[in-house]
């Protein structure tokens, strides 16, 4: 449904995306993470025509996004990120507006703007004006009018922004439930959004993908080292000591400071399960293992991880 | 045409509902009606030619008054973002934008039809240079639109539209003036673009298609300027 070849996009001298290569599939809903400049919103620009790739090619719908603009955005609601709305105009009005220029035929378009309103959970609130509405409300408007014509692809760009937890879960299943007719690509740099919603994940970074899977294979192979929790009941610097025998074992840390319980962390070589051999040397030595379980690293440990990699100011990326 | 007609249409009703349209409404009539009076007092003739002539000194404040907002405030709050990833040409959205506004000033300019109503009670005017008139400040006006309207393109900020629009009509405006005190070739230009002297005709009752290529022109050039602006957004 989407194919992106190539993408490249400066700004003046300064390189906003360079070769980004990728596909959705349709019904797919892909997830763009990736700190703020990292070049989400220029992708999601020229996907949805607003502006044209300095070189390389995005087709949407069969569509070149540069040749065939007209066609190509005939296929793509959008959502951008700062939720422009006409505050002047009531939500109803509003909408058929939008249906109107987005080309829905004018004997759907009262059964496509309250289908977009109860959809939205908005039917309420049709004839009030979007300026005197919470942003909760404004946001929603927005999404309505990304899916007004009905469009094969969506492109939200960070949707759930401003929302309470609740309309955020809402959001969300509706997005989910978008998923086999409609193909989405959203952003955001909510990490358990990626993994409550999307498929497959697609990190940006300084305008270069950094990573592409789905959120558990990201998971499973960013962990770098296999990390391993161990609650051990023993004398702390002895237990520390036998653990880094071990082999592979990279390093051990402990959190708490007196004999007795304690939980240790144990990094090993990638690759290598020492599971076995650790139960086996803490039991030998007659201490009690209360509980070993291996770490998984959240999306977020993963996204910091991967662009604090490639990205020396580390500290930059935690303040963004 | 759908596209044109629904941004059109758009666009008037929320010149309604901002107190924009009222505002520049309200100081459209009330100067107007203050130089009719003028007019009407030192002449003392059932004659409305006079009016007609200052309408450019009017359109000088009120037009760039309506114009500033159109492309500027959609820049501005990024709803123009919207327009231009919907399936719409850049020309149908401009299309739209110019022919919105220009409702707008027919329908201001259909509330001073009263003053050659209040003629006829007065006296027996000649109908025909009052049509003659009306034919030439719509033309007028739609060509200030049209400056303004580009005005707008070129940034988010209303006020620097205003006055952007406010400079290059005035300079349209003196440019009769100029042409007399420069002389030559330069002056030849300047006569060529004088708003005024392409208008003058028309009260006096004379249509001349020379006038009215002008001012179609001065549209058109316009409202193509207008596209480009839009489009070279995009590249930025």
């Amino acid at each position: 449904m989407i194919t992106v070849k190539n993408l490249t996009k400066y700004y003046g001298p300064r390189a906003a995306i360079r070769d980004l290569n990728f596909e959705v599939a349709k019904g797919e809903i892909l997830g763009f993470l990736g700190p703020n400049g990292a070049g989400k919103t220029t992708t999601m620009r020229i996907l949805t025509g607003y502006m044209p790739p300095t070189s390389g090619t995005a087709t949407v719908a069969g569509y070149n996004v540069f040749t065939h603009s007209i066609e190509a955005r005939r296929h793509v609601g959008y959502l951008p990120e700062s939720v422009p709305l006409y505050t002047e105009m009531e939500v109803a009005d509003y909408l058929r507006f939008m249906a109107k220029i987005r080309g829905v035929p004018g004997r759907n378009q009262g059964a496509r703007v309250d289908y977009v309103m109860q959809a939205l959970n908005l039917t309420h609130v049709r004839d009030r004006i979007i300026g005197k509405l919470s942003k909760g409300y404004r946001q929603r408007v927005g999404i309505a009018q990304a899916l007004v014509a009905d469009p094969d692809v969506l492109i939200l760009d960070e949707p759930t922004i401003g929302l309470d937890p609740k309309q955020i879960i809402e959001t969300r299943n509706l997005i989910r439930g978008l998923a086999g007719d409609h193909t989405v690509i959203l952003s955001t740099h909510i990490l358990p959004e990626v993994s409550a919603t999307c498929q497959r994940v697609l990190i940006i970074n300084d305008g270069e993908i950094a990573a592409e899977d789905t959120p558990e294979n990201l998971t499973r192979r960013l962990r770098g080292a296999e990390t391993l929790q161990v609650e051990v009941r023993g004398p702390r610097e002895a237990v520390v000591g036998q653990l880094r025998a071990l082999p592979h074992v990279m390093d051990v840390t402990v959190a708490g400071g007196a004999d007795g319980t304690n939980t240790y962390t144990v990094a090993c070589a990638l690759g290598h399960d020492l599971r076995e051999q650790l139960a086996a040397t803490v039991v030998g030595q007659g201490w009690g293992l209360l509980e070993l379980r291996p770490v998984r690293l959240s999306l977020e440990e993963i996204f910091l991880e991967i662009i604090t990699e490639e990205n020396e100011s580390a500290d930059e990326l935690v303040e963004a | 045409m759908g596209n044109i007609w629904a941004i059109a249409q758009r666009e008037l009703r929320s010149y309604f509902v901002s107190p924009v349209a009222y505002a520049v409404g309200a100081l459209f009539v009330l100067i107007s009606s203050v130089l009719f009076a003028l007019i009407l007092n030192q002449a003392q003739t059932a004659s409305i030619q006079p009016l007609f002539a200052n309408f450019a000194v009017i359109f000088l404040f009120v037009v760039p008054g309506l114009t500033m907002r159109l492309l500027a405030e959609e820049q501005r709050t990024g709803t123009l973002e919207l327009l231009l990833t919907a399936p719409v040409r850049d020309y149908e959205l401009v299309f739209g934008k110019f022919l919105g506004v220009l409702l707008l000033l027919l329908i201001l300019l259909a509330i001073t039809l009263v003053y050659p109503a209040v003629i006829m009670l007065a006296g027996n005017p000649d109908r025909g240079p009052i049509a003659a008139a009306y034919l030439g400040v719509i033309l007028q006006g739609a060509a200030f639109l049209a400056i303004g309207l580009f005005a707008s393109s070129l940034t988010q900020n209303q006020i620097i539209a205003f006055l952007l629009a406010f400079v290059i009509l005035l300079l349209l405006w003196l440019a009769d003036g100029l042409s007399q005190m420069t002389g030559g070739r330069i002056g030849d230009l300047f006569r060529f673009l004088s708003i005024t002297r392409h208008f003058d005709d028309f009260p006096r009752g004379v249509i001349d298609t020379r006038h009215i290529v002008y001012f179609v022109s001065v549209i058109a050039a316009a409202l193509f300027f207008t596209v480009q602006s839009v489009q070279a957004r995009r590249w930025r």
